[in-house]
Parts: C-alpha cells; structure tokens; sequence
C-alpha cells in the first residue's frame, strides 16, 4: 500500500474531535484506549486516567476517581464538631496544618469565637512550614515522573524530614498533627521548638539553592516541561482552578492577598505569577512561592507575642454553636482549601462539606493533556500536584 | 551552552554522593532496628489507662468510667462498661471503675481527643509503635488488664506533661481535703449548736 493510499484511509478514519497523525506504516490502525491505573506509580494514588491513544497521542482522557472514598463528609455529619478535627488531617496527608486551620477557622466563623494573637502567628508559621513542605515534596515527585528516579525525590524527602520532626515534636504527630483547636492551638511551642524552627528557616534557603540548581536549569527538564500541558487563564478561572495551578497562568489571586486572613497582612511578601501556564511554570511558581515563604516565616518568627495559645472562653467538650452556616477558606498548598458548616445549633454539624483544592485542580486535566503523549501527561498529572485523599475525601 | 545546567546538576549530586561519607551531619538514615531515634516528648501512639499504684493496677485505675471519652472518640473504638459497686478514689470519694474497657487499636488513629476530654486524667498517650502481631482480631483489641500502665510509666514517657498533671491532682486533692474537713468542722458546729439549749426562733407563717 502507498503512502498516498494510506493518507486517504486516515482521512476516513478520522474521528470528529480527534487528531489523527499520518502514520506511515501498514500497522496503523485504529484508536487504541488504555487504563492508566489504579495502581500506577506516577498517579500518585489510587486514581485511573482512560486515555485513548493515536499512536502515543492523546485525543481523549477521563479521569475515574473514588476509590479512596471514606465517606468524610457524611462522617462530617455524624460525629462532633471536634472529631472532625483529626479526619482533615487525612484529607491532604502532606498538609495536615493548614487543612485543621480551614476547618477551625470555618467553625470560629460558626460560633464567632476569637484567636489570640499568638495563636494566629504559631498558625502562619505552621502553615507557611507546611507550604515548603508541600512544594519541596511536589517538586520531587514532579521529577520522578519526568525520570529522574530517586536523586531529586531522596534530596526532597531529607529536607520534608526535618519539618516533619518539627510537627512530631510540637504536635505528637509527623502528618497526622490534629493540632489545631476552635479558639487557638493545641499546645503552646516551647523556646526550643522555635529556635528549631528559626535553624530550619535560616537554612531552607541553602536547600533551595542546592534543589535549583539540581533542577531549575537542567536542560533535559526544560526540554520535558516547558510549553507541555498548556492551561489557559480563562480555562483555569472557569473550571474554578486556585493555587500555585492558577498563578501559574498569570492570574494574580491568592487568597492571603485576597482574604487576608489571620495575620497575614502584617507580613511583608509577594505573589509570584507564571506567564505560559506550563508544568515548568508550574514548578517555577511552587519554588518561588518557597522564597517567599521563608520571608514570611522569618517576619512570623522574629514577630511573634507573648501572651496565651488558646482563647480562654474556648469549649472544649458540649460545643455547640448557634444555629447558622458558616465557610471558611484559606490558602494552601495546594489552593483553596474550604470547609462549609451548616449548624443546626446540635453538637453536630447539620451540613459538612469540603473544598479540595486537588479535586477541582483536577478536573481541567483533560483539557491540559489533549495532543500530548502518554509520557506527558504522567507529567502534567504530577504538576496538578494532587494528593488522592483529598480527591475523593 | 547548552548542557551547563546538567553539568551543575552534577556537581551537586556529586557533592552529596561525597559528602555523606565526611559529613556525619548528611547521613539521613539509621539502622533500624539494631539503633532507634530517640522519641520526642510529645509523640503520641493508642491510649492507656494510667493507675496510680503498680502493684495494683486494676484497684487503683484512674477512670471512673464516666464515657466521655466513649463519646467523643470520633471512630468510636472505646468501650466502656460501668462497675456496679463503688469504691474510693485517691481523694476518698466512692467512684464508680469501669468493669469492661477496652480499645480497639486496628480503629484507633491515635488522635489523642480521648485525652483531652478526659476531666480525670485518667487516659494518656502511650509511645509503643512496635505492636505488630500475627492475629489481625482479638490481639488488637486492648482490655483494661493490658491497657493499664503506672504513673511512674507515664512519668518516664511524658516528663513534663506528667509533672503538670501530678501538680494539678494534688492541688485537687488539698482542695478536696480542706473542702471536707472545712464540711467536717461546720457540721461539728451544727451539731454544737444543735444540742445547746437555745430556743428555736418560731417559724413564720
């Protein structure tokens, strides 16, 4: 059969909304679907991609998720406003701290309950430790996916370690903190637990550098990541897309800035801003937003009052807001991460329902992965950076 | 040029490669099982029951099987079943002590609410984390008998948390004693007054 031949065949063939390419070979042949997952190392979870293929191309994705459902909204319903509490840890497993921070920041909205100042600064710091973590973790398996397998993955986990050990002496707990309270914190961090903090903040810095130079320049990343999985700021507004995901396309939005929650207006620092919306960008922002993180632990940490972690008219047991509804969203690592409270004014929330940051960020994946190749979408997964607890919650 | 940013890369990798063998600081890792971290202070893994009196663990329980913890355990792994009869507490007040308690740790996720609900100071955080066993059912289901732990235990685990609790017990206890010999004293009075001759004032209409 003649190239001519097999052109006019295509033609034919051609689906509606598919791009077929010319092949050249008589073993071309239909679309082919494969099931990516849910058992694969690169989808960071139990979560399945149906692709199908034109060759190595993909014309269509669905993502399948649930499978790690547990029913936590239900749960939600069923158990008192504090044993909630250590269910969110479980959402997004990296960022325990700032998930127990969303949900008591909605329900101190509920019951209008007050935050001592130092409680609000020990949260910053906290949240601001679960952000590197977060995007050191993010960048690691960002690059295992590419197939850099171990270095840059091993060199994020040492440094993950140290925070870790930081949560484990503070809370009780490496990811699993439940150390937020309604009206404060749990426990008071002690002088030593903060000149651990200030070490791990003085030095993070080096780190980065260190990781940067790794990988920020490295051509072969370059030529894996940059103009591969496109989002448009359009798109991404629309689909409701908020985080590192959307900053990366040029959207100035995020929510310490917007909302100025807690006491972030009190620190001094910037929002970095993609330009193509690209995994490279995507990558580039989670460093940047790292810098910036140390400025604003570094403000915390010299800032911080004296005074007590938790507000004294706080309950403990028998808390029972008022009847009404209460959201209560803040920025994480990972977007916009919201609990909406509906009270009934019964020990237990009437209405318990989350906002995943991962599970929204997810849903323009097909959009990102259309005319790519298997291997890149694997990539452009890896940049979404979603955790698949929070996904089907 | 093209191939700097690899070549940098390299460097790094190189000086970590390197470094771990001078810099004791860069090895990250150590051989578990044979070497062990040292814990913090804070770290918390399935409740136990703290008694005050080693020799006599189940006599001298703190519980007093109220069932708050019960309650508000969000997996609701705790069950508690109450005794029928009483006996004193360590202020010499008759409790009630749980007949049956017992936690199942294959529900357990260790979030320490038990703890802090607990008005008696009777469940703390314990630091086992080697408890693997062949049987998947009843050697996860923890009764009183294993659950129960000294304080001296509690001492040696939580330092400073314990000496926090001891304290505020203790401050508990004067303030009971002076509660009861103050209740004491004025029901000697009462009876004083009561058997001298003083005519009752007549009762109003």
């Amino acid at each position: 059969m003649s190239v001519s031949d097999l052109s006019a065949l295509n033609a034919q063939r051609a689906t509606p909304g598919a791009r077929v390419r010319e092949v050249h070979d008589s073993f071309h042949g239909d679309l082919l679907e494969v099931s990516m997952g849910p058992h694969h190392p690169s989808t960071h979870g139990v979560f399945r991609m149906i692709v199908t293929l034109d060759g190595e191309t993909i014309v269509k994705l669905k993502p399948v998720f649930g499978y790690l459902h547990r029913n936590h909204e239900k749960l939600g319903e069923t158990v008192t406003y504090l044993g909630s509490m250590p269910y969110t840890d479980r959402l997004d497993y990296l960022s325990s701290m700032t998930n127990n921070w969303a949900y008591a920041l909605a329900v101190e909205k509920l019951a209008g309950q007050a935050v001592p100042e130092r409680a609000e600064y020990v949260r910053v710091i906290l949240a601001e430790l679960t952000r590197l973590l977060n995007h050191t973790c993010l960048a690691g398996f960002l690059m295992q996916d590419c197939g850099c397998s171990g270095t840059p993955l091993m060199y994020a986990f040492r440094e993950r370690e140290y925070i870790l050990d930081l949560f484990e002496s503070l809370s009780g707990s490496r990811m699993m903190c439940n150390y937020q309270r309604f009206g404060g914190c749990r426990v008071d961090p002690s002088a030593d637990w903060l000149a651990g903090a200030q070490k791990l903040t003085d030095r993070y810095g080096t780190f980065l550098d260190e990781f940067e130079t790794l990988l920020t320049g490295n051509e072969i990343i370059m030529a894996r990541t940059q103009g591969v999985g496109k989002l448009s700021p359009e798109l991404a507004i629309s689909a409701g897309v908020t985080g590192p995901m959307l900053r990366a396309t040029g959207v100035n939005y995020d929510l310490r800035k917007v909302d100025a929650y807690g006491v972030y207006p009190r620190f001094d620092f910037r929002v970095p801003l993609g330009d193509h919306g690209d995994v490279y960008d995507r990558y580039m922002i989670r460093v940047l937003e790292m810098r910036e993180s140390i400025k604003i632990l570094q403000q915390a940490l010299a800032g911080l009052p004296a005074g007590p972690i938790m507000d004294p008219k706080a309950k403990l047991r028998s808390f029972r807001p008022k009847a009404g509804e209460a959201y209560g969203r803040i920025e994480g690592p990972k977007g916009e991460i919201g609990f909406y409270l509906l009270s009934d004014g019964s020990p237990n929330p009437y209405r318990y329902r989350i906002r995943p940051p991962s599970f929204i960020n997810l849903t323009v994946l097909e959009d990102m992965c259309l005319g790519h190749t298997v291997a890149d979408a694997v990539i452009i997964l890896g940049s979404v950076d979603i955790v698949l607890g929070e996904v089907d919650r | 040029m093209l191939g700097t940013g690899l070549l940098q890369g390299l460097g790094v990798t190189a000086k970590n490669f390197v470094g771990s063998f001078h810099d004791p600081a860069r090895l990250t890792t150590i051989e578990y099982p044979e070497v062990k971290t040292k814990l913090p202070e804070a770290y918390r893994n399935f409740p136990f029951l703290v008694t005050e009196n080693a020799t006599d663990p189940m006599g001298t329980l703190r519980c007093v099987a109220c069932q708050i913890c019960e309650k508000e355990c969000p997996p609701q792994c705790i069950y508690i079943e109450k005794s029928k009869d009483k006996k004193p507490d360590a202020t010499g007040k008759p409790q009630l002590f749980p007949a049956v308690f017992a936690i199942d740790t294959s529900v357990c996720m260790s979030c320490q609410i038990c703890v802090e609900v607990c008005p008696f100071e009777a469940i703390k955080m314990d630091q086992v984390y080697e408890i693997a066993t062949t049987d998947r059912f009843s050697a996860l289901l923890l009764n009183r008998e294993q659950l129960a732990k000294s304080n001296a235990y509690y001492h040696e685990i939580h330092p400073t948390e314990a000496a926090e609790v001891d304290a505020r017990l203790a401050a508990e206890r004067k303030a009971a004693e002076e509660k009861a010999a103050a209740a004491a004293a004025a029901k000697a009075a009462a009876a004083a007054a009561k058997a001298s001759p003083v005519a009752k004032p007549p009762l109003t209409a």
